[in-house]
């Protein structure tokens, strides 16, 4: 039930961004999700690639300071209110949300959202029992 | 670790109560400004100073006197200096003298001797007794500290294994067949013993028979400490020295590792603003300023150290009465002024090293922003220090922040760099870059 991210920490400077996508680009790792939280010296990329393994090493190769997390990624229903209900669940059973970012499924048209927990089992089992859907991690990878 | 021994080589000299340490100081002074008063180097710079040894009647009239620098010795290079005729001298040493002409000191007899009590004293207090087998993997030759080591550890009645450097796989065999218990060497010299006995399929902590380390020759940070007496699991002591001043023996830790106290029966400390030579008030850092005292061959009157420290005149726990002085924390000249604070910046290193898993490479880059300097450290990114989370990331830079600022006294903005964002450079003074000039 989770999805596998990568982190990398970039300066902020021009150009690091386009750096670390013209490396994975290179090799052939497609990215299929993405999101930069920064600070005015520094940043951290995260990214769902289709291959979280190559794209380490490539970037490790590449000088890059790299980490693996696991995330969770969940469908949001296409209906007013869908994101807010989510949410709404994980607030009432008390699960603490890191980060969250949202990407639009290219195929489905549907958004999925992101998740970091502190306690991401935990989180699976609230989501699960509400009935939630939660994407695998293939599903995403291959996208 | 406990059995060690807590015993005091010279309990007359190293626990004298105050008043009748300074009445012993003052007379040795006294004794040793009429020997140099003979000295042509010092007959000039007393002359130009405007002052004569009949002025110094108490220990605070040593401020009158002039300082003696490097470059006194350089100038009166080789036997200038001393204040003794050759026939006295038994033996010369002299600094490593990386730049330029070496510097040259002699002994007289009664100096060898007073030098062995002293090197006695330092390795006493740091738990060697007439059980040991003492291991010297100092280099012997012109340099000072493997004579230095070795007479202390002889009078002891230790078992003095003068190994000299080199030849790491010989020393290791030598030091386990031998069952030494004391190893007396550089501390970088130390962690390349414990990755060569690593690296040859054993454990460093059970493989030798060492008990305690005594180690110099080259300034080093606690987190060194810390890493050396956990991969060879013992306790590594640090002393203190310089060739100008007899050399290993000037001051040395005890078990209670506060501080090295230093024999002020034998040398007169004085910490100096470097920048003005003011003494400063006991507890301030500044430069540290030796007179010595008893030695008859060269005795150095307010000798200028360069090295950086701290004195604590409070009680020791271990009874010895003697000064303490820190870690040295680098030269004055490689002190920086900023805000009008003075900034080394191996202690921003040791601030550094204290972060867990960070051992990283930083640069300090200074500015000067309108008439305010600014102070950037800036860390090279590593995996034990990036967090996925936003919110720890920026957690760590502040607690780093935080503890700059406890050490140094002084606001620093940390910054986090990506790996080799840092040119990699040989030494300390490279990781400086000082924008306020040119
Ligand atoms: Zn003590």
């Amino acid at each position: 039930m989770k999805v596998q991210q990568i982190s990398i920490f970039i300066e902020n400077k021009s150009g690091r961004l386009a750096e670390v996508a013209r490396v994975l680009g290179e090799k052939g790792v497609n990215i299929r999700a993405l999101s930069l939280a920064d600070t005015s010296d520094f940043g951290i990329l995260r990214l769902i690639v289709d291959n979280t393994d190559v794209a380490k090493d490539i970037l490790k190769a590449s000088g890059f300071t790299v980490s693996k997390t696991e995330v969770v990624a969940v469908e949001v229903p296409d209906q007013p209110g869908g994101l807010s209900s989510i949410l709404g669940v994980l607030d009432e059973a008390k699960v603490n949300v890191e980060y969250m970012y949202a990407f639009v499924e290219r195929n489905a048209g549907n958004a999925v959202i992101i998740f970091r927990f502190d306690e991401t089992d935990d989180a699976i089992k609230v989501l699960q029992q509400k009935g939630i859907s939660i994407l695998p991690g293939d599903h995403i990878y291959g996208l | 670790m406990s059995q060690l021994s807590h015993k005091i080589w010279d309990p007359l000299h190293e626990c004298l109560n105050r008043s009748d340490l300074e009445r012993l100081q003052l007379e040795r002074l006294r004794t040793t400004l009429d020997r140099v008063a003979n000295v042509p180097c010092y007959q000039e710079k007393f002359q130009q100073a405007g002052v004569s040894v009949n002025d110094i009647h108490t220990l605070d009239d040593l401020a009158k006197l002039p300082f003696t620098t490097k470059e006194d010795l350089r100038l009166n290079y080789p036997y200038g200096m001393f204040a003794v005729p050759m026939r006295d001298v038994v033996r010369i040493h002299s600094s490593s003298g990386t730049t330029g002409k070496p510097t040259v000191v002699g002994y007289t007899r009664k100096d060898l001797d007073d030098w062995s009590g002293l090197v006695a004293r330092f390795m006493t207090a740091a738990g060697v007794v007439a059980d040991d087998i003492v291991h010297i993997a100092f280099g012997y030759g012109l340099f000072t500290g493997a004579f230095g080591l070795h007479y202390g550890a002889e009078l002891i009645g230790s078992a003095v294994i003068p190994m000299s450097g080199g030849n790491t796989e010989r020393q290791i065999m030598i030091l386990k067949d031998y069952g030494a218990t004391a190893l007396v060497c550089t501390p970088s010299y130390a962690l390349t013993l414990a990755d060569r006995i690593e690296r040859m399929g054993h454990d460093p902590r059970t493989y030798l028979s060492l008990k305690v380390g005594l180690f110099g020759g080259e300034p080093w940070s606690e987190g060194l400490r810390r890493e050396i007496e956990e991969r060879l699991n013992i306790i590594a002591t640090d002393n203190y020295g310089l060739s100008e001043i007899v050399g290993p023996g000037v001051a040395g830790e005890c078990l209670c590792k506060n501080g090295m106290h230093i024999f002020e029966d034998h040398f007169l400390p004085e910490i100096i603003n470097p920048e003005t030579g003011e003494v400063l008030p006991p507890g301030e850092k500044g430069e540290l300023v030796l007179t010595n005292i008893v030695q008859e061959a060269i005795p150095l009157i307010r000798y200028r150290t360069r090295d950086i420290t701290r004195l604590h005149y409070d009680q020791c726990e271990c009874g010895r009465t003697l000064v303490r002085m820190d870690k040295t924390m680098g030269r004055s000249d490689d002190m920086l002024i900023i805000k009008g604070v003075n900034v080394f910046p191996t202690q921003i290193e040791e601030v550094l090293f204290q972060v867990e898993g960070c051992e990283p490479h930083y640069q300090l880059v200074i500015e000067r922003e309108g008439t305010l300097d600014t102070l950037e450290v800036q860390v090279e990114v590593n995996e034990n220090i990036f967090f996925d989370e936003m919110r720890k990331q920026r957690a760590f830079v502040e607690s780093l922040e935080k503890r700059l600022a406890t050490n140094i006294g002084l606001h620093a903005k940390v910054k986090l760099v990506e790996p080799s964002a840092i040119t990699r450079h040989e030494g300390k003074a490279n990781r400086i870059i000082d924008r306020r000039k040119g």
